[in-house]
């Protein structure tokens, strides 16, 4: 073991430049830790997608509402695998659960993680579905009837009462959920934005940044899926709909931008001891990653796009062709951004003398091989429900 | 013959030590295999007794790197030049302002700096855990398996790690790794093993300049007190609200 993390770091060591701390040369938090932070976004971006419909009563996005619901189902049930794979210890995981240290930000991981998805998203997702589960039940045959009686808690009142009960929880719920998405995704900015060592993570905007951003790849994922599953479904895509969700995804990724550009001009203008490093590491060591991949892709090519698709009146194919390539800019956009964030603030010592650099593994246990599989894991879940729970309301007729 | 070997004597003189040893497993013959003294040490040593802290008088460092030699030796840290629980760094500062940072404990020592008229000041820094008192790896672990002892060190619980390693993102001064090994986080421990039995740090015993002070911030009689008392003391970045409990005296501010 220790030869082997010897090799590897020795690899690393010629390509430090300047003066690093010895310990530094390990990259700690790896590929893992990036797909995580996006992988939470994008649940908490979906479900304020789904918000937008109850809460905020649009109408126009309706179309998307259970689809977006089990997005983020899908993702959040994956978003703790990669934090999984990558303790060093996986096996002592519960110990998290079992005794966390009240003081420390990770720790609150096991609260909010179990309150997101048992108080949040499962309840409205049941409630949501009570009546066609009960249909189904009735529909099917066994075994799966024997699933959706299980699934629906073997309720089956769909008496006008009850439905309108039911919607009245989904309000609610959803209503308590739009802070608990926050709540989610915040949170897992403050896990870097508290780290008072690191200048590159330490940042008060870091929650608000990462809550945009979150939004910002959740909308794009959820009409990224939604003209996807059209397609496969040989539908005609609700082009009121997808217009509309466009609209809201350009106005977040303006804010977004804002955001980080708030916090990039902050820093610069306040010129801290950091400054000059930060200075270096995003010139050297992320240029691609950040200027490239996340500002001029990731932001400003699908601004253009999707401002064009609005400025013309063009037809829907040519509109649904710029909105497909602005969604998939964006989605890259944003991984970058994780990237950036998560892979950037590691590449620079904190004695701010010299710079590091990470090799990532393609086979290993945290590498990209591993860290491609977590990010298709949500979809092939997401399948799986989109299979069992219908994204349209089940007509009651008798099978 | 010193005290150790004094009492390994008697416990081979009596038998029942012997039979003693036979009958109990692999643990408990490593505890027996040490003297029996510091075993009296432990029983009578109290945390809140002591406070413990470490002055580095940076002037009398000349960069033997025997410290490293001894905290790797002591305390099981891989040999390998990339996992340091305290470490040595060279400093060259020129007239013209250029620093030249230069650990000198990593692998083959880098060459001499050639000292001319261009060279203003060059000095040796050793590093360790600052063992703060308001740490932040103490803070951010997610299970409580760093924490804080009464005495003032900063530990680790290897059992409980989960080898999540925010306290190594978390320390300012990068002084924790990840034990290969073991795949949970590691430091500097002071040489708590030594410290309850009344013993130095391994760095600190093995310095032939007495640069390491070690001491009890308690005892108002303590070299370590004496130390602070007549250097003028700095700590490494006290902007973080730290509280490092590693006093440098002659500290240059270049040094982070």
């Amino acid at each position: 073991m220790i030869a082997e993390t010897a090799h590897g770091l020795g690899e690393l060591v010629e390509q430090v430049t300047g003066f690093i701390y010895p310990n530094e040369i390990e990259i700690h938090w790896s590929i893992l830790i990036v797909v995580y932070p996006y992988v939470t976004g994008l649940v908490a971006g979906a479900f304020i997608l789904a918000s937008l419909v109850k809460v905020f009563n649009v109408k126009a996005v309706q179309p998307t509402y259970r689809l977006a619901l089990l997005t983020a189902l899908g993702f959040l049930l994956v978003a703790p695998l990669p934090l999984l794979l990558h303790l060093g210890r996986p096996e002592r995981f519960y110990e998290i659960l079992l005794t966390p240290n009240v003081t420390s930000a990770m720790a609150m991981f096991g609260f909010v993680y179990a309150w997101y998805l048992m108080g949040v998203l499962l309840l409205e997702i049941w409630f949501e579905y009570r009546r066609d589960l009960i249909v189904l039940g009735r529909q099917t045959r066994a075994p799966l009837s024997w699933l959706y009686r299980a699934l629906s808690l073997f309720s089956h009142d769909t008496s006008p009462r009850a439905l309108a009960f039911d919607h009245r929880a989904t309000t609610a719920i959803t209503i308590v959920g739009i802070p608990s998405a926050f709540l989610l995704h915040g949170y897992v900015g403050f896990i870097f934005g508290s780290v008072k060592a690191n200048p590159w993570w330490g940042s008060v905007l870091m929650p608000i940044v990462f809550l945009m951003s979150a939004i910002v790849s959740g909308i794009a994922l959820v009409i990224l899926l939604y003209m996807v599953v059209t397609a496969v479904r040989r539908e005609p895509i609700d082009m009121p709909c997808l217009d509309t969700i466009t609209s809201y995804l350009f106005y977040a990724v303006i804010v977004d931008f804002a955001l980080e550009a708030l916090d990039f001009i902050h820093r610069l203008y306040q010129s801290e001891e950091s400054v000059k490093i930060l200075g270096k590491l995003i010139t050297h060591k992320l240029f691609m990653s950040l200027f490239v991949m996340q500002i001029l892709i990731g932001m400003f090519i699908p601004l253009g796009v999707l401002v064009l698709a609005k400025a013309h009146r063009f037809n829907d194919d040519l509109r649904k062709l710029l909105y497909f390539t602005a969604v998939i800019l964006i989605q890259i956009g944003i991984f970058s951004t994780r990237w950036n964030v998560v892979i950037g603030g590691q590449l620079f010592s904190k004695s701010f003398r010299g710079l590091m650099s990470y090799k990532m593994e393609v086979m290993g246990i945290e590498g990209l091989a591993t860290a491609l599989a977590v990010l298709a894991l949500p979809f092939v879940v997401l399948a799986v429900l989109i299979r069992l729970l219908p994204t349209k309301p089940v007509p009651e007729t008798s099978a | 013959m010193n005290k150790r070997d004094f009492l390994k004597g008697m416990v081979l003189f009596f038998p029942a030590g012997g039979l003693l040893e036979l009958v109990r497993d692999a643990a408990a013959k490593e505890t027996t295999a040490t003297p029996a003294e510091p075993k009296k040490a432990n029983g009578t040593y109290r945390p809140d007794d002591h406070y413990y802290g470490m002055g580095i008088e940076i002037d009398k460092c000349i960069g033997c790197n025997r410290c490293v030699e001894a905290c790797k030796a002591e305390n099981d840290v891989p040999r390998e030049p990339f996992f340091f629980r305290t470490w040595v760094e060279r400093y060259v500062i020129r007239r013209d302002g250029e620093v030249t940072v230069e650990n000198i404990s990593v692998g083959a020592r880098p060459p001499e700096p050639s000292v001319d008229r261009e060279v203003v000041r060059t000095f040796f820094v050793p590093k360790l855990c600052n063992h703060c008192a308001n740490p932040p790896c103490v803070q951010v672990c997610p299970v409580g398996a760093t924490f804080s002892t009464k005495d003032g060190a900063v530990l680790v619980d290897k059992a409980r790690c989960v080898g999540c390693r925010y306290c190594i993102q978390a320390c300012p001064y990068g002084a924790r790794y990840l034990h290969p090994t073991t795949r949970t986080a590691d430091k500097c421990t002071f040489c708590y093993h030594r410290l309850v039995r009344g013993l130095m740090p391994a760095c600190v015993e093995a310095c032939p300049t007495q640069a390491r002070v070690f001491g009890d911030l308690r005892s108002k009689a303590s070299r370590l007190v004496r130390f602070t008392r007549m250097n003028k003391i700095h700590v490494l970045k006290p902007n973080l609200n730290t509280e490092p409990k590693v006093y440098y005296a002659q500290l240059d501010g270049e040094v982070r």
